[in-house]
């Protein structure tokens, strides 16, 4: 049905507006029936979308909604396209959205901006609709920054707290910086191509048309707004600071749906990165580095939260990892699954948060497991399926990671896989520490704290509950292969097609490894791997540290820059040089005239002498040249 | 009533209500401010009227008068609308009634003169929006300085004879190279043709020796340049913007910046082809160091009105860009930027005044929390400050976007011809927007976030937004969204004049894409 | 002719110097307005000559206007400085230098 589409990105829209406008006056049941209520609408029709799109055998549907603008030959439209892909993304942004406000309820119960909060998490919808729908790269531009302004607002959403509007500031303008490499990518892909339109970029560079200078070139610059987006490195820096949100926002946000908007984007493209095998192994390389070193910082982290965001990276480097190395479905699977237990685990940690009245040090945590006994058995599902134990969703996705890293035909490597592995191995390490601190043990909380520890309310649990079956049961379907048609798997390289068994019983005993690593070195309360800690404590500190990327990133760029500001621009430039030599020459004029205005005596006598030698120098002249 | 008088009523409108102004008794300020409100409102229906009237895709001027008026110097009466003043004449029109509607509270010192001199400000920038004849636009090119600077001198803060004095000589520096190279024109005119005349079509298709057009062209890109204002010409903005009062601020960062642009895109450019593109590099050069040190120094300051002025000096730089592209892509983008910059800027000029209003300080370092405070204003400000950054769904946005899609389109062939530097160039630019989110978020934190407070809160509360400064800036705000949204018909309505404006200057860059 | 012609501007050149001399050395306001009036004829008396040698008549509508204003001037200066010297009971210019401004 004609209009389907544009309904869907809308009905989160009505919600912003509505909210926005009038939820202030109208009070938290409006706010909860629009907030809850829309975006459960557009979850059914994102269904329904997807039945019609299933109902046609998989043929995209294409809704134009109007012509932004057209210049010339060119035309820029507003019009959407729905594929099996698009499809996928749009069902988990709505699916899991719709959940995440579901929570939101309990979680943001009596906070006087109940009503902008959801306003916010509606406009996040929206803009993310329009990025998984949009069919032209405008139209995902346009939701790619909407929905950095959305986690913009989110982030700071306390905004008095200065040290939260500044973390909203830094993500934005770290995703700016992606932001530019992607419209570099953008305007040049325009330019070879003389469209936005995705599906027509992809036909034209399966053509083969495009050289593949100009693919490399574009594939690299469109990863770059992806590093922006999907916090990789370089551009990591600003997702861990972006836990100073609520934390269902970060859950949804930051975890399930926006940051793998870079996931999605590159995916979306495929037809270009087919072209460009160099932009593809500079992706594979930069996503499994960036999944490695997050994992170590993730190893000793100290607020729940910021495990989890560095979690969230590291997955979103094995994503990168799938879709460097041809394998878009893989990554587009993990990417669903991911959305789950990662969504799982961060409304988890929101409850253990909300149970302990907004401690998030895990220091201070510890023998939670009886007391909020819901929150645990869902943080432990999904703990145990982010660390890949079968039959747990991690365990598909990203055992078909590791697989393709291995044995992909575009790229696959040793040490690709080896790299992941290792990842893999500390990712269950890491999570198992977390819940070992956190559920287990004995407890270390303050007292004060331990007397209100309570469990969620049904509209919190309930909520974790089912994402926590989705944690088990998102792997059983055979996404990679149900998105074939659309992004087709790489071929294996012959002689390791064999191994694939070998992998996976291989990636089982990993996670069982980190799983009793973590379970021997975090007893009572971590003091084995505090000794641990404690022979090798470089290592430690710049782990802390977390690189010292900020730093870096502080002195290379942000102090240099306003150094040059200041001193070069306003110092310099416009006081010294541009405003000094304008006062310097009204200066000379004032003294000039100074000292011609001396002549003027006001002595009469004085002038007459003057005209006297003036009319002597004219006679004298006249005499001697004329 | 034909198009064409009506275009005419739209020029005198003001005069007229400046005549029956003179009647009004110096006392009645409320009659003043109405009477003001009502003829700029008539002006501003009256424009939107001709908007609707004029004709997409039709060569040439619309709407044209064409009166001799000193016949022995060959001077017209000669007024019209194309593509490229279509626009700016709407801006001007829609801008004029908010800057009065914003001066209700806030100029309460001579009063008649001051809507006198507003009026007068509406005549001489409409004048030289319209004028097809240099003399004319000469003419109202240097009116214009009166009322402005009698604006700025008699309202403006503590430094206003400083800041007065620089804009005045800066300006009129400018206009006498300008002045030598129009007398330069009109005896080559008298020469060529045997009769005299300033018709801008005539002006055109002079065919100068390169050496000649580069010294008429360097006179008046001077004089272009100081308006708009590029760097290394700029300072006088802002110190011009710091101690103008808010009407003051709003139409010179609305409408008489784009002068300046203008300027070259009708004139600069178009009289003097073969210069213009031998020039091309160094303009493109200055337009990309005005949109980095425009947003370097607007990082570094504290003064709120600083950072919008050098934030202007930022966004003009992508309007030179685009200019310089020379494909529709580009010049499209340079008018929808320029109306952007000028709804988006006067309205960020307009809210820092009401904030003036209430606590009489402009240091950014007084302010915190305000979206505590003043939560309706918060709103507004942030909505004005992503249009700023160039946020999609903002009109800013399809200013910028148009531009840097223009720009690489023109830079790339010459990149594989093996000319790097205006790619490099081009992607230098395009960083420019993560320097711009900077500054404009670095503002809107430090006033709209962090603890609330604010100097000369009494009992820390504020009086947030009346109504007369919510439809202010609800218009302005719906304006932002429509060209962001829904920019095609403007686009439409100018296109036919872009594609003469670059045949003109470059027919060679016009075939190559973006045509 | 041409020695009447020669000895009127001698004559017109003597009243210029003869004025620029009493400006110079006199002290009086009212007297060195007096010989700058003398200064005046003697460049009329030029004018005149030069009328009279080119047969323009133009040159003698201009005569009568220089009068006409010289007339005006005097009939300016005069209350001028009669109004100085009510404030300043002297006719010294050096009293009045203060007016250069």
């Amino acid at each position: 049905m004609n209009g389907m589409l544009t309904i869907l990105v809308l009905l989160p829209l009505a919600g912003f507006l509505l909210n926005g406008l009038l939820g202030r006056r109208l009070g938290p049941a409006f706010v909860n029936v629009v907030g809850i209520g829309l975006p459960t609408l557009a979850f059914l029709t994102a269904l329904w979308a997807w039945r019609t799109l299933e109902a046609g055998g998989g043929a995209p549907i294409i809704e134009t909604v109007f012509t932004w603008a057209v210049i010339g030959e060119y035309v820029f439209e507003v019009s959407f396209y729905l594929d099996r892909l698009s499809a996928v993304m749009a069902l988990i942004v709505t699916g899991v959205g719709a959940l995440i406000h579901l929570y939101s309820i309990g979680y943001m119960k009596g906070d006087e901006s109940y009503a902008r909060y959801f306003a916010y998490l509606n406009l996040f919808l929206f803009f993310m609709l329009l990025l998984v729908l949009g069919r032209s790269l405008l139209v995902l531009f346009v939701g790619w920054e909407g929905v950095g302004l959305a986690s913009y607002l989110l982030i700071g959403f306390w905004f008095q707290d200065v040290a939260k509007a500044r973390a909203g500031r830094k993500a934005f303008i770290t995703n700016r910086v992606g932001d530019a490499g992607f419209l570099l990518g953008m305007f040049l892909i325009f330019t070879a191509v003389g469209t936005l339109e995705m599906d027509l970029i992809n036909e034209a560079f399966a053509g083969g048309l495009i050289p593949v200078g100009i693919a490399t070139a574009a594939g690299i610059l469109l990863f770059i707004g992806a590093t922006g987006k999907s916090a990789q490195i370089p551009l990591h820096v600003w997702l861990p600071d972006a836990m100073a949100g609520p934390t269902p926002v970060s859950a949804l946000i930051h975890a399930a749906t926006m940051v793998t908007a870079g996931v999605y984007l590159i995916a979306r493209l495929s037809g270009v990165y087919l072209e460009a095998p160099a932009a593809s192994t500079l992706i594979a390389v930069i996503g499994v580095l960036t999944a490695f070193l997050a994992a170590t910082i993730a190893l000793v982290q100290t607020d729940i939260k910021k495990v989890l965001a560095y979690s969230t990276i590291s997955q979103l480097g094995f994503m990168f990892l799938a879709l460097g190395v041809g394998a878009y479905g893989v990554a587009v699977f993990h990417l669903f699954t991911h959305a789950f237990f990662k969504a799982a685990l961060f409304l988890g940690a929101g409850s253990v948060i909300h149970a302990l009245k907004g401690e998030q040090d895990i220091r201070r945590m510890g023998g939670l497991a009886r007391r909020i006994p819901w929150t645990f058995a869902t943080f432990l599902i999904a703990t145990a399926a982010i660390a890949g134990l079968p039959p747990l969703a991690g365990f598909f996705s990203k055992d078909e990671i590791l697989w393709f890293a291995l044995a992909s035909g575009q790229g696959g490597a040793v040490w690709l896989w080896a790299l992941g592995s290792l990842t893999a191995l500390l990712t269950a390490l890491y999570m198992f520490r977390l819940l070992w601190l956190v559920f287990l043990g004995t407890s270390r909380m303050e007292p004060e704290t331990e007397r209100h520890v309570h469990e969620s309310p049904i509209s919190m649990t309930g909520v974790l509950v089912v994402l926590a079956v989705f944690s088990v049961v998102a792997g059983w379907f055979a996404l990679p292969h149900y998105l074939e048609p659309l992004l087709p798997l790489p071929e294996l390289q012959p002689e390791r097609a064999g191994l694939h068994m070998a992998q996976i019983i291989f990636a089982v005993m990993l996670a069982l490894l980190g799983l009793l690593a973590a379970s021997w070195l975090y007893r009572e309360g971590g003091k084995p791997a505090d000794l641990l800690w404690q022979n090798l404590q470089r290592l430690h500190r710049v782990l802390l540290g977390r690189y010292f990327v900020d730093e870096l990133y502080d002195r290379g760029l942000q102090r240099p820059w306003r150094w040059v500001s200041d001193r070069v621009f306003l110092r310099l430039g416009d006081r010294v040089l541009l405003d000094g030599s304008l006062h310097g020459l009204a200066a000379l004029a004032r003294r000039g005239a100074e000292m011609f205005g001396r002549i003027q005596s006001g002595s009469l006598h004085w002038y007459a002498w003057m005209t006297l030698f003036g009319i002597a120098a004219v006679l004298i002249w006249v005499w001697r040249y004329v | 009533m034909s198009e064409a008088m009506a275009l005419n009523l739209l020029l005198f409108l003001p005069v007229l209500g400046g005549i029956v102004l003179l009647a009004l008794p110096e006392r009645r300020a409320d009659l003043v401010r109405g009477l003001s409100m009502v003829v700029l409102s008539a002006q501003l229906l009256l424009a939107a009227w001709l908007y609707f009237q004029f004709e997409a895709g039709v060569p040439g001027l619309q709407f044209e008068t064409r009166i001799p008026w000193i016949a022995a110097w060959g001077v017209h009466y000669h007024i019209g609308l194309d593509g490229l003043n279509l626009l700016l004449v709407l801006l001007s029109a829609f801008l004029g009634p908010l800057v009065v509607a914003g001066a209700f509270t806030s100029i309460t010192k001579d009063v008649k003169l001051f809507h006198g001199m507003v009026l007068f400000l509406q005549f001489t920038m409409l004048g030289t929006f319209l004028a097809q004849d240099l003399f004319l636009f000469y003419l109202f090119w240097e009116a214009m300085l009166i009322p402005m600077f009698l604006i700025i001198g008699v309202w403006g803060g503590e430094r206003r004879i400083y800041a007065t004095l620089k804009f005045f000589l800066y300006t009129a520096f400018g206009s006498i190279l300008m002045l030598a190279a129009v007398i330069y024109l009109a005896f080559t005119v008298l020469t060529q043709d045997g009769s005299p005349s300033f018709a801008f079509t005539d002006l055109y298709d002079l065919g100068f020796a390169v050496e000649v057009q580069l010294l008429l062209l360097a006179a008046f890109a001077l004089s272009f340049a100081i308006k708009v204002p590029m760097v290394p010409l700029h300072t006088w903005l802002p110190d011009a913007h710091v101690e103008a009062p808010t009407a003051g601020s709003v139409i010179l960062a609305g409408v008489l910046l784009k002068m300046g642009t203008y300027g070259f895109l009708k004139l600069g450019f178009p009289l003097f082809p073969d210069a213009a593109q031998i020039a091309t590099p160094l303009i493109m050069t200055l337009a990309v160091v005005s949109i980095i040190y425009g947003a370097g120094l607007a990082l570094v300051q504290d003064d709120i009105k600083k950072i919008i002025a050098y934030s202007s000096v930022s966004h003009l730089g992508y309007v030179m860009l685009g200019l310089v592209s020379y494909n529709l892509l580009g010049v499209q983008g340079a008018i929808i930027q320029m109306v952007s910059h000028g709804l988006v800027a006067g309205g960020l000029f307009l809210m820092v005044g009401m904030i003036y209003e209430r606590c009489h300080s402009r240091d950014l370092a007084a302010y915190g929390g305000l979206a505590k405070l003043l939560p309706v204003y918060s709103v507004f400000f942030m909505i004005l400050t992503l249009a700023a950054i160039g946020l999609p769904t903002t009109s800013g946005f399809t200013g910028e976007f148009l531009v840097l899609l223009g720009a690489f389109h023109a830079a790339w062939p010459q990149f594989e011809a093996g000319a790097t530097y205006p790619l490099v160039l081009v992607s230098v630019a395009v960083l420019g927007i993560v320097l711009g989110a900077l500054y404009m978020l670095r503002l809107a934190r430090r006033l709209l976030f962090g603890e609330a407070r604010a100097p000369e809160a009494e009992g820390g509360t504020l009086r947030d937004l009346g109504l007369r400064e919510k439809a202010i800036l609800a218009a302005l705000v719906a304006a932002v969204f429509y060209i962001g949204l829904f920019p095609n018909d403007f686009l439409q309505k100018t296109e036919q004049a872009v594609i003469e404006y670059q045949e003109r200057v470059w027919p060679a860059r016009a075939g190559e894409g973006g045509q | 002719m041409t020695t009447d012609v020669n000895l009127l501007l001698a004559v017109s050149g003597m009243l210029f110097a003869l004025g620029l001399v009493g400006v110079i050395v006199r002290r009086n306001l009212l007297v060195m307005l007096m010989f700058l009036e003398l200064m005046l004829n003697g460049v009329l008396l030029s004018l005149a000559v030069f009328t009279h040698l080119l047969g323009a008549e133009a040159g003698a509508v201009l005569m009568f206007l220089v009068f006409t204003v010289a007339a005006a001037e005097i009939a300016i200066a005069v209350p001028i400085i009669l109004l100085l010297v009510r404030s300043g009971r002297t006719l010294d210019p050096t009293a009045y230098s203060g007016l250069k401004g």
